[in-house]
């Protein structure tokens, strides 16, 4: 298990819808010995419309932050800017392709960042806490910290569309596998199911309330996303990216109205499975932010070792 | 490649060897390819101040009768004794322009080429700077040519056998062509069989006949025929040697049946201790299983039955009763057999290597090797091919019969992530598979396509015949597949799902089996065979052909030709055409008997040779002698094939060779310098 310490980057969602996001990585990841340390004086990561807007302005926003990064770690070796909201994420990924192709918009951004005093090197790489998880940490680590195995626990993990969509770097472009090795890791069962990447209906947000905009369009695409996840014996969907969990998570009801079809399937961030596989206390890891939670009640989960004085699982029923 | 011509102009002896040079000096226009950008007046105006140029003229088509006329009449006339063309390149057009100095009655070496349109008027922008680019051109050639020597074409002989490699419907032609001119040919397969993809297919478009019944005939004839030696199992593992003088090594790979005993009677698969097949046929892509001892289909040619030594239990504990050889009456098996070697002399080779199949797995959202339905083409073809392992019927993997089939087009092919070509033969393969599809099965057929590519005689009344069949057509490339199930009637089955660009909506279409017609890609070795036979590949990987109009059964290795799909995608009908044509130019090349060579061999100026020995063991040809008394090294002429290599490794610089000597290359470089 590696001792390393990492540049955190929380992006406005890790403050916001995504905050039990954030709670649960930073304690997680501490748990495992490996510590995040946010990015002090850290920026909007220029996703959202702002590309749509202004590319150049948008990945002069995320060339920012990549920046700083390279100021608080000098030297000449790479230097690893954690990323956990995926479209944070992709957002920096893409910075750092615009501005490794050294073309116009390159010198353009460069001339921007030198005039705050600052100069991107190309040491700076977002890197994607999953990633951290599962290629640095390593699947072993975790499973041999795991003191409540999920066993039996049907879980979905769904990548949304940005994790590996332009850039796939570090899975599968079409069938990424990460976030299920790690589901395995903790003792749970994955899920395999042909939506781990489909559009959650997410990005029909404007700004606005996730569903709000499209609410129909959005409506479709995020049902049919719990529709064959449940469909197919998930007890629980993860996720690695707080719009799509919010999305998912948060009009259930109003679903089960629309399309006359029952549903209530947690959603969680895959942190949070995680934490509570390592022991970790709940309030730690966020659980009672989220809207649905429950652990099913079946041995060993519910009389599970670590927290076993907790009572398990149904917190939030 | 000095071309010999029908008139002996290369022969005609020179006028003059000697004299003071003049030159002369003609700009091409290439019609506007040259003239468009290069001010050609401007050229001729600064070519007549040159140093020993007579005369300077420019000509629309320099190429042209008229214009090869004002080289020899200039000639004739005494005006000039050498010649300077500024035109395409040499590879088009130098032989043109050396057989008109000839003819003018000079040797064509005292000719030189500069290349103001690939090298200028093609590539620089700007049209003053294209002309001062060939202006450098110019004086460059001219500065060369002036010391040029005379120097006399060599003649050398061409061996009159032939050898084809690869076995499919290429080489099959191909071979035929030549063994009934009455040439030696050596067919050199590396499967086991002759026949390539065109064995495994029922049936040809578009005149749907028995790919069979027009492919086995010739399998056979390739086998009975006295001028040629089929070798299957086999491989080209080196070549050496030159035009119409090759070494080719071939290997021969142990079947552990002896082939001129074996009688293909198939007693000892019965016999196997296998009593069922067990391992994957690669012949029918795997659907079906077969024993450690197979022949890959009934008219497989040679009739002979292989053993595979990774499945058969003697190869791997030797502990089996080898009932195979109590089976056979023939004593045909050789469990002890290993790789032999064939060396053979031959004057011309033609490569038929052939295509693989992209591989459908790189396209994961087809779900291919995911969903147990998704097939490929070629797989199609077996489960439709009477000797297939089905005998014909569609089903799918369970059994039953598919009742909506789901054809999706350019798999692999114009896609950026993959392959950006058309592999040519997938929209015509696919109709012909809805048709066969729906004829045997009844199912209704959708084709998932970009653009319908139909060129061809009878192909695009065979599209229209389909359509009225009643196959569905749907334009727009398929997202993917998917087994997630959004309506009760997908249920179970597999989705399509496609944008429909003819009604502007996106569909999902269920059906029940998924045909990915995958596109052609070079063979995966192909650059081994590139090096092994010492010619080009295109970026893509296919073999370049010579010129892609003029040339194009040739390649830049002269005596070595293309047939086939290794030179770039084709379906049968071209093929075959490719192949007769490539048979015919490798004939015209073995039948005359003779290749004329470039005059530029090396030569050792004794005075500075030091006697090191350095060329004599580099020289591939074993074309370099030494003079033990004098120490001096010199080289035979007649063997020296030119490649340079003693010029390069002489330390003291006595090695040179003929057209590229120091001076004439220094010349041509301060030439080019004195003008920039």
């Amino acid at each position: 298990m590696t001792a390393t310490r990492y540049t955190y980057y929380p992006g406005c969602s890790g403050k916001g819808v995504g905050r039990a996001y954030e709670e649960s990585l930073l304690t997680v990841f501490e748990h495992l010995g490996a510590g995040l340390d946010e990015l002090d004086d850290w920026n909007c990561c220029g996703a959202t419309a702002w590309p749509s807007v202004d590319e150049d302005q948008a990945n002069a926003l995320a060339a920012r932050n990549l920046a700083l990064t390279e100021q608080r770690t000098p030297g000449a070796g790479p230097v690893d800017l954690v990323a956990a909201c995926t479209g944070c994420y992709r957002a920096l990924v893409r910075a750092e392709h615009v501005l490794g192709e050294r073309g116009p918009a390159a010198q353009k951004i460069g001339g921007g960042l030198a005039s705050i005093g600052l100069d991107y090197e190309g040491r700076a790489r977002a890197r994607h806490p999953l990633d951290i998880l599962v290629n640095e940490i390593g699947l072993d680590a975790i499973s041999a910290a795991v003191v409540r195995p999920l066993t039996g626990l049907k879980v979905a993990s769904y990548y949304g569309c940005l994790l590996v969509r332009p850039f796939a770097t570090f899975d599968d472009q079409w069938n990424p596998t990460s976030m299920d090795r790690l589901v395995a890791a903790i003792g749970a069962e994955p899920v395999d199911w042909p939506l781990k990447t489909r559009c959650c209906g997410g990005s029909c947000y404007c700004g606005g309330p996730v569903i709000g905009v499209m609410p129909e369009a959005t409506m479709q695409l995020s049902y049919a996303l719990l529709r064959e996840a449940t469909k197919r014996g998930a007890e629980m969907i993860v996720t690695i990216c707080p719009l799509c969990q919010f999305n998912m998570e948060g009009f259930q009801d109003r679903m089960s109205k629309r399309f006359n079809h029952p549903l209530d399937v947690p959603v969680a961030f895959i942190s949070q499975l995680v934490g509570i596989a390592l022991g970790i206390d709940e309030k730690a890891l966020g659980i009672k932010r989220l809207l649905r939670w429950r652990l099913p009640e079946r041995d060993p989960i519910a009389a599970g070792v670590g927290s076993a004085a907790e009572g398990g699982g149904d917190a939030r029923a | 490649m000095l071309e010999p011509d029908g008139n002996g102009g290369l022969t005609s002896q020179p006028i003059s060897t000697n004299g003071s040079p003049k030159i002369g000096v003609y700009v091409c226009h290439c019609g506007l390819n040259i003239a468009g950008k290069v001010d050609v007046k401007a050229v001729v105006e600064f070519a007549s101040t040159l140093p020993n140029v007579a005369v300077a003229r420019d000509y629309k088509f320099m190429c042209s009768d008229p214009g090869q006329e004002l080289i020899e009449k200039d000639l004739r006339e005494g005006l000039i004794n050498r010649v300077v063309v500024a035109s395409c390149s040499p590879l088009m057009h130098e032989a043109t322009f050396r057989r008109a100095t000839a003819v003018g009655g000079q040797s064509p070496f005292y000719f030189q080429m500069a290349s103001i349109r690939e090298q200028v008027s093609w590539v620089v922008a700007d049209g003053e700077d294209a002309t001062d680019k060939a202006k450098a051109l110019v004086a460059g050639a001219v500065r060369r040519v002036a010391l040029h020597e005379y120097l006399e074409p060599r003649r050398a002989d061409v061996h009159a056998d032939v050898m084809i490699v690869g076995g499919g419907i290429a080489g099959i032609h191909a071979a035929l062509t030549m063994a009934e001119a009455g040439k030696h040919v050596f067919l050199v397969e590396r499967e086991s069989t002759i026949g390539g993809h065109m064995a495994k297919f029922d049936k040809t478009f578009p005149t749907l006949d028995c790919a069979a019944c027009i492919l086995t005939p010739k399998m056979s004839q390739v086998r009975s025929h006295p001028n040629i030696t089929l070798w299957t199992y086999s491989d080209v593992v080196g070549v050496e040697g030159y035009t119409g003088d090759f070494t080719v090594r071939v290997r021969h790979r142990p079947r552990y049946v002896k082939e001129e005993l074996c009688t293909g009677c198939l007693e000892c698969i019965e016999k196997c201790i296998h009593k069922q097949g067990k391992f994957a046929d690669e012949w029918n892509e795997g659907l079906s299983k077969r024993k450690p001892i197979y022949i890959p289909f009934p008219q497989a040619t040679p009739a002979v039955v292989d053993v595979d030594p990774e499945a058969c239990i003697w190869f791997k504990t030797g502990k089996c009763p080898r009932t195979c050889i109590e089976a056979c009456e023939r004593d045909a098996f050789d469990f002890e057999q290993t790789e032999t070697f064939d060396e053979v002399k031959v004057g011309a080779i033609v490569l038929a290597t052939g295509f693989k199949a992209f591989d459908a797995a790189r396209m994961p959202e087809y779900g291919y090797g995911l969903y147990p339905n998704v097939y490929t083409s070629l797989e199609i073809e077996r489960l439709l091919n009477a000797a297939g392992p089905t005998g014909g019927e569609v089903v799918l993997r369970d059994g039953s019969h598919p009742k909506v089939v789901g054809i999706i087009h350019c798999v692999g092919s114009r896609d950026a992530k993959h392959n950006l070509w058309c592999s040519k033969v997938c929209c015509m393969y696919s109709l012909k598979l809805a048709h066969m599809v729906k004829e045997r099965t009844g199912a209704e057929v959708y084709n998932f396509y970009i653009d319908m590519r139909t060129p061809g005689k009878g192909y695009e009344e065979f599209y229209d015949k389909i359509l009225k069949e009643g196959v569905h057509m749907v334009r727009g490339r398929v997202a993917g597949v998917t087994d997630e199930a959004a309506s009760p009637e997908e249920e179970g089955r597999l989705v399509i799902r496609a944008e429909d660009t003819l009604i502007g909506s996106v569909r999902r279409i269920p059906v029940d089996l998924v045909i990915l017609a995958v596109g052609i890609e070079p063979q995966p070795d192909a650059q081994d065979v590139r090096r092994t036979f010492n010619i080009s590949t295109g970026v893509e990987g296919f073999f370049t052909e010579r010129h892609p109009k003029l040339a194009p059964v040739s390649t830049f290795t002269d005596g070595v030709f293309l047939a086939g799909a290794c030179q770039g995608p084709k379906d049968i009908p071209e093929t075959v055409a490719q192949a007769g044509a490539a048979a015919a130019e490798a004939l015209a090349m073995v039948d005359r008997g003779f290749v004329m060579l470039e005059a530029n061999t090396a030569f050792i100026d004794e005075a500075a040779c030091s006697g090191c020995k350095t060329c004599v063991g580099l020289c591939p040809f074993s074309a370099i002698g030494f003079d033990e008394e004098r120490q001096k090294a010199a080289v035979n002429e007649v063997v020296c094939k030119g490649c340079g290599v003693c010029v390069g490794a002489c330390p003291s610089g006595a090695a040179q060779q003929h057209l590229f000597t120091d001076a004439q290359i220094f010349a041509e470089i301060e030439g080019v310098l004195a003008y920039v």
